[in-house]
């Protein structure tokens, strides 16, 4: 990697506007003395440029005290052909060059109806790019919060692949290379390189400068249903009434906007959600929980407490003329909490406390959204540049407001339980290290088959700067999706990180249950297939929480050698060892797979077939078929007895997966602790390494300093390409052992040991013989 | 009943990962005589307990295959269909049975075994996860008692009315037919009353339009003989004014002064020209001039106006509002009136002004101008007028004959869609025909008329917004009345058009009790009526009844 190589280093120092200085009212003057015309402009000794102190876009008017200032810096990476990230785009996994087009742009907007395949801001913005090559990963983090343009231009862009393989025959091809340029509206050029060697050094050393995925609660790994709006208690109650009588999991549901006393946050609608603790007690009474809205936007409205004490402290952003900034919302108008301020935030942690925010109970979590802010009023929908932070223009400091929204909103959620609950709060809008707080989903997506598609690559995007923790609205936000989209969205969502059904208010209903007892069969399965892989989501959670990986990830960063991997985002890993190719297409018979690694095998998770690395595998599919591979060589924990939420299954069983390789090996992982509270960092909880090999399978502590008491126990261990043994043993901790019942499918090599028993946290072997 | 008087036997289970615990039960063979404890395996129903078979292997229910009876209740899943693990949360597919001693016995999936919550009230299914579930059987079932009885109190004096109701309707029915039998008398009469009276005005009209005609044509031939003496006199004039020298003749020179007469309008009037507009010969007597008259008079623009060419092209404005008048021609008598109002200058600025921007001067105007000047259409002569006055007087009675016609024919088919409506299997819902029914929220008044349309109106001011027109019958299948639907009500902004769902339940009296909105723009209505109420079942066999204890 070469920096400035063409030269592209370039800064806009900040100006003193010097009629400014000489008159504190020029333009007046200007007015007042057309003759004195020469007398100013002999004072400017600059050229003053149309837009250098004041730009206007359709009504709004932008001042700019510093004059045109701007960063700038080139990027050259010889050998790359396929960079990676900045999120938040709409675009394909890998990225496109610019030449023909606008940049890549990244200033966190509310956009209404986003357009796909296409570099157009969007909600959040992390500044970081990945490139690779087979040789090299490395990694670009650009750390600025103000408007940023990416350019992004190769060599061999325009090159079709017979035209690379002529240039590779006549031995006269130029190096690959992918030059990159950033452009920032305000700060200072301050970037870190990460270098790699491989993708995993880049997230751990990525992750050493703005941290990795909070380790959210368990049971936010499960379903969310979500629509704006439920719109009373009675709503509620019947729709958590509708999963039980159809047997479907989930874990929160959600309350919108709705629910507020005319949009005023930390409020309830007093006719609709009267009674908000007997609702959130109905809801625990399950052994469920329920996200309620808090959007960043504040009623300007004396009789609002909060309004009242924003102003009285003076924690609302200012307009450049000193006074409140004031902007029009879903309220009407609203005020700004300046969450750029430590105090400001702090104050905002103390409203989620139970005796401040009224109604609340510990089952009760938050979602942040509007926070890019949004303001319905301003230049394309968001804050005016030159609103102040104290002495920070907002221009300065936009694409960080969201990320200190979800910061504070789940400080909050820290602090109401004494420090002893782990949070859990969904943003829309982010920064570079916004993981560090919760989920992000990727905004008002719609009801489109193109949505479904697109919602691969955001994702996959978002893990590889550290945001793992990303889903899109199942169904789709705006319109009205079909049946079989519908049902295809589900078992997409699945298996994405943050798995919740959202709808807008114009919207007809549009519960797993309304569409027939078919499709109602179809989404139960596809969200208990979620449910059984919990155990797994979690371990993957764990494991990202400890070294940044990212949890979803494009196959690419476990076949780094692979280039057939380079540009694939129809399909992905979770973790290393599942593949996950979902139907995004309309009406499909068929999808193709390509399954990676040369001397790898790879099994189908529902019928067990095993199938070799490296290959296109066409595969046919009916409604009902998602498919989904485990790596030989991978062992992966399930709970099979799916109950109506994760908590209801705390206790029960796992069983264990084992997929063996060509050398009849295998290896996994199982993470267990309370779920929910942050004792993990106190060492309570049980991590085992799993273990086959020459026929033996063994459970082994990784943490041998931790402790924690599980009740939960294996109830079945499958061998998926085994052999039948003639026995089978397992030997415990304390040396006993006993004979285990097996059952043996010859036809797909698949081995059954039936119950063995034994607690999840214990050490134990067992001996096919 | 004595059910409630039966001791229940609280069982504490101690659980065994690998062994089963059959469960002791107490149970009534017949209620109140005998109790006999049977022996099952916990989850399983008194109905499936021969299969589960202490000591023989067991079959899954399925037939699948056998496994010892030991695997029973193991808590791991052996058959595909769960059915050897009733007791227990191993089998995904699994239900268990709550007997729920007092209240209805259940099946719950499997899955809620020792979840931690409470399903079966009389605690069962939560033997082992610590759940402290408190048996509210008894409570549940006297509630429910309580309540079916309250129901079937409502059903049964419901059911009452309803029968009134169906006699109403009956009778109803009986009446419009009658009605109808009687109305479609009166309309025999009226059609043939028509008939006769629409001769009458025929033979009425014939002499009528004869005698317009007639007027009308003396009045085109008085008009013509006007416009020819006047075309004659401007003539003279004409001449007069050519003839500059006064020598009684207009030559080519005196015509070459006048450059519009220029038959190509090229710019230059030639002698040439000038001499074939005088007929090819060089001057025009009085005579001749006569003959080339109609060569010069279109284009002619006369000496004396032609300073004051403005007013000359203004009177088609001045007519306008004559010429419009005179579209309206059988009332000749206001052309006359508005003619001798005199319009002074102001109106006629006005009327210029409108001319303006409305519509250029037309041939037609022009026309109506020479109309004008011809004097209006001079009134019927008697005759004429006592025939059109007969036969306007045909018309009238006619038109009325026609007019009560119709309104016969309007209630024949009323009486017609009443008769044959779909009000219930015996037309018990024929009430609610042309009535309406209200609720009133803290926000709106929804306004149900069955049968025609559901609406809502905000209580504090604001239009009504239709929430749908009478769509059909929408229950299901076996119940197709408990249920209307109203569509193509006002739309939603990018949603669809406003719907609603009335659902009708069992009550004494005719009432919305609530009304929702579940999904954008479709709404839910809760209306009560004696006419959806089913026959009460009968004192001998009782609303529910026990499988067991």
């Amino acid at each position: 990697m070469s920096l400035n190589s063409r030269g592209l280093l370039a800064f806009e120092h900040l100006r003193m506007r010097k009629d400014t200085q000489a008159d504190p009212e020029p333009e007046k003057k200007e007015e007042a003395d057309p003759d004195n015309q020469a007398e100013t402009a002999k004072e400017e000794e600059e050229k003053v440029e149309e837009g250098m102190w004041e730009e206007t876009f359709k009504s709004h008017s932008d001042g700019k005290p510093n004059g045109p200032s701007s960063v700038s810096l080139d990027f050259s990476l010889p050998g790359v052909e396929h960079v990676y990230g900045i999120p938040e785009h709409a675009d394909t996994l890998r990225l496109k060059t610019t030449d023909n087009g606008d940049p890549y742009r990244l200033y966190n907007l509310d956009v209404f109806q986003y357009e796909l395949y296409n570099p157009m801001a969007l909600y959040g913005a992390v500044p970081v790019m990945l490139a690779h090559h087979a040789q090299r990963t490395t990694g670009v983090f650009w750390l600025n919060a103000a408007e940023t343009w990416v350019d992004i231009s190769s060599n061999t862009a325009g090159k079709t692949v017979f035209g690379k393989m002529l240039d590779y025959v006549q031995g006269s091809s130029e190096t690959p290379q992918t030059d990159v340029r950033w452009i920032s509206e305000s700060g200072i050029i301050d970037v870190f390189i990460m270098l790699g060697p491989t993708p995993k050094d880049v997230f751990s050393q990525y992750a050493s400068l703005t941290g990795t995925q909070s380790f959210p609660p368990l049971t936010s790994l499960g379903y969310h249903q979500c629509r704006w709006n439920y719109n009373d208690q009675e709503d509620v109650q019947s729709v958590d009434a509708g999963f039980d009588e159809h047997d479907i999991p989930y874990d929160f549901i959600w309350l919108d906007i709705e629910h507020t006393d005319g949009k005023r946050y930390f409020t309830w609608d007093p006719h609709k959600f009267a009674t908000p603790k007997e609702m959130l007690q109905g809801i625990m009474d399950k052994k469920r929980k329920m996200v309620a809205i808090v959007d960043p936007h504040i009623k300007v409205d004396s009789n609002y407490k909060i309004h009242n004490e924003i102003r009285s402290r003076g924690f609302y952003i200012k307009n450049k003329d000193g006074g409140d900034y004031e902007g029009w919302c879903w309220p009407g108008s609203a005020g700004y909490p300046d969450f750029t301020r430590a105090d400001m935030r702090a104050w905002w942690a103390s409203m989620f406390a139970y005796d401040q925010y009224e109604g609340s109970m510990e089952n009760l979590y938050t979602w942040n959204d509007m926070n890019e802010p949004s303001v319905f009023n301003g230049p394309e929908v968001t804050m005016h540049k030159d609103a102040m932070h104290g002495d920070w223009e907002h221009r300065d400091v936009h694409n960080l407001y969201g990320f200190y929204v979800q910061m504070a909103t789940a400080e909050g959620l820290i602090q109401r339980s004494g420090g002893v609950e782990r949070p859990f709060v969904l943003t829309r809008a982010f920064f570079a290290g916004s993981q560090r707080y919760g989920a992000v989903w990727t905004g008002d997506n719609a009801a489109e088959w193109d949505h479904l598609k697109i919602s691969i690559p955001m994702c996959l995007s978002l893990g590889l700067v550290g945001i793992s923790f990303c889903g899109a609205d199942v169904g789709g936000f705006f319109k009205s999706p079909s049946t079989e989209l519908l049902v295809r969205w589900y078992q997409t969502g699945a298996y994405q990180p943050f798995f919740r059904a959202h709808a807008h208010l114009d919207t007809p209903r549009r519960e797993p249950w309304l569409f027939g007892p078919e499709n109602t069969a179809l989404i139960r399965d596809a969200v208990r297939q979620r449910y059984t892989l919990m155990p797994y989501w979690y371990l993957q959670f764990y494991q990202a929480h400890h070294t940044g990986q990212p949890v979803m990830r494009p196959l690419w960063v476990e076949y780094p050698q692979d280039p057939a991997t380079f540009a694939l985002d129809d399909e992905f890993l979770i973790g290393r060892d599942l593949l996950v190719h979902p139907v995004t297409e309309e009406g499909v018979r068929g999808v193709t797979a390509y399954l990676p690694g040369k001397d790898e095998v790879w099994f189908d998770v529902h019928t067990f077939q095993k199938h070799n690395g490296a290959q296109n595998l066409y595969i046919p599919v009916t409604i009902s078929s998602i498919p989904v591979f485990q790596r030989g060589g991978s062992i992966i924990p399930r709970k099979l007895r799916v109950r109506r939420s994760s908590s209801c299954m705390e206790h029960d069983p796992y069983s264990l997966y084992v997929a063996l390789n060509p050398q009849r090996t295998a290896e996994g992982e199982l993470y267990i602790d309370d779920g929910h509270t942050f004792n993990y960092e106190k060492k309570e909880f049980v991590h085992r390494r799993l273990s086959f090999a020459n026929n033996l399978l063994s459970s082994v502590d990784l943490a041998p300093d931790a402790q924690f008491t599980t009740h939960s126990w294996i109830e079945r261990i499958i061998i998926l390409g085994a052999s039948k043994p003639s026995k089978v043993t397992l030997k415990t901790a304390d040396g006993q052992e006993s004979h285990i019942d097996f059952e043996f499918d010859a036809s797909m090599s698949v081995l059954t040991l039936r119950k063995p028993g034994m607690n999840s946290g214990a050490d134990w072997t067992v001996m096919l013989q | 009943m004595s059910l409630n008087s039966v001791p229940v036997r609280s069982c504490t289970i101690k659980m065994s990962s690998r062994f089963h615990q059959l469960l002791p039960m107490l149970l009534l063979l017949s209620v109140g005589v005998s109790a006999v404890e049977v022996q099952r395996p916990r989850g399983v129903p008194l109905s499936k307990r021969q299969f589960y078979e202490e000591g023989k292997p067991f079959t899954c229910l399925d037939g699948s295959h056998s496994i010892p009876f030991d695997r029973v209740n193991d808590d791991y899943c052996d058959c595909q269909d769960g059915s050897d693990e009733p007791g227990t949360a191993a089998c995904p597919n699994g239900s268990f049975h709550c007997t729920n001693a007092g209240f209805r016995p259940a099946f719950i999936p499997s899955s809620r075994i020792n979840d931690g919550i409470c399903d079966c009230c009389d605690t069962t299914d939560e033997y082992n996860s610590g759940a402290a579930c408190q048996n509210t059987c008894r409570e549940m079932g006297h509630k429910e008692r309580e309540s079916l009885q309250k129901m079937a109190e409502i059903a049964k004096e419901g059911f009452v009315l309803k029968q009134q109701l169906i006699q109403e309707a009956k009778r109803g029915i009986e009446d419009k037919k009658a009605k109808l039998v009687d109305v479609q008398v009166v309309k025999k009469d009226l059609e043939e009353k028509v008939e006769a009276l629409r001769t009458v005005k025929e033979t009425a009209e014939q002499p009528e339009k004869e005698a317009k005609e007639r007027h009308l044509k003396a009045w085109e031939d008085q008009k013509a003989l006007i416009r020819m003496e006047k075309d004659k006199a401007r003539m003279a004039v004409v001449f007069l004014e050519l003839d500059d020298d006064a020598d009684g003749l207009v030559s080519v020179s005196e015509l070459l002064s006048h450059s519009e007469l220029d038959p190509d309008s090229d710019a230059s009037f030639t002698e040439a020209e000038a001499q074939g507009l005088l007929g090819g010969v060089d001057k025009v007597d009085t005579e001749a001039f006569e003959a080339v008259w109609n060569n010069l008079k279109e284009k002619y623009v006369s000496e004396a106006t032609e300073d004051t060419a403005a007013p000359v092209e203004t009177p088609p404005e001045e007519v306008r509002e004559p010429a419009s008048d005179n579209e309206s021609e059988q009332y000749p008598e206001d052309d006359v009136q508005e003619d001798e109002e005199e319009e002074d200058e102001e109106d006629e600025d006005d009327d210029q002004d409108d001319a303006d921007y409305k519509t250029p001067p037309t041939p037609a105007t022009q026309e109506k101008k020479d109309d004008d000047d011809e004097g209006t259409m001079p009134p019927y002569d008697q005759e004429t007028q006592n025939l059109i006055d007969a036969a306007q007087k045909a018309r009238d009675d006619f038109d009325e004959a026609e007019r009560a016609l119709r309104e016969v024919d309007d209630q024949i088919t009323n009486l017609e869609k009443e008769i044959s409506f779909d009000f219930g299997p015996n037309a018990e819902f024929a009430y609610f025909y042309s009535q309406c029914y209200e609720l009133s929220t803290s926000e709106y008044i929804y306004r149900l008329c069955p049968f025609n349309r559901v609406s809502q109106k905000p209580k504090y001011g604001g239009s009504e917004t239709n929430l749908g027109t009478w769509g059909k019958w929408a229950g299901p299948e076996e119940n197709v009345y408990s249920m209307m639907k109203y569509e193509h009500g006002t739309g939603c902004w990018q949603g669809p058009n406003r719907s609603t769902t009335v659902k009708l339940t069992c009550g004494k009296e005719t009432v919305v009790t609530s009304t929702s909105e579940p999904s954008r723009c479709e709404y839910l209505m809760e209306f009560t009526s004696p006419a959806i109420c089913g026959e009460p079942p009968s004192r001998d066999s009782e609303p529910r009844d026990h499988e067991e204890l």
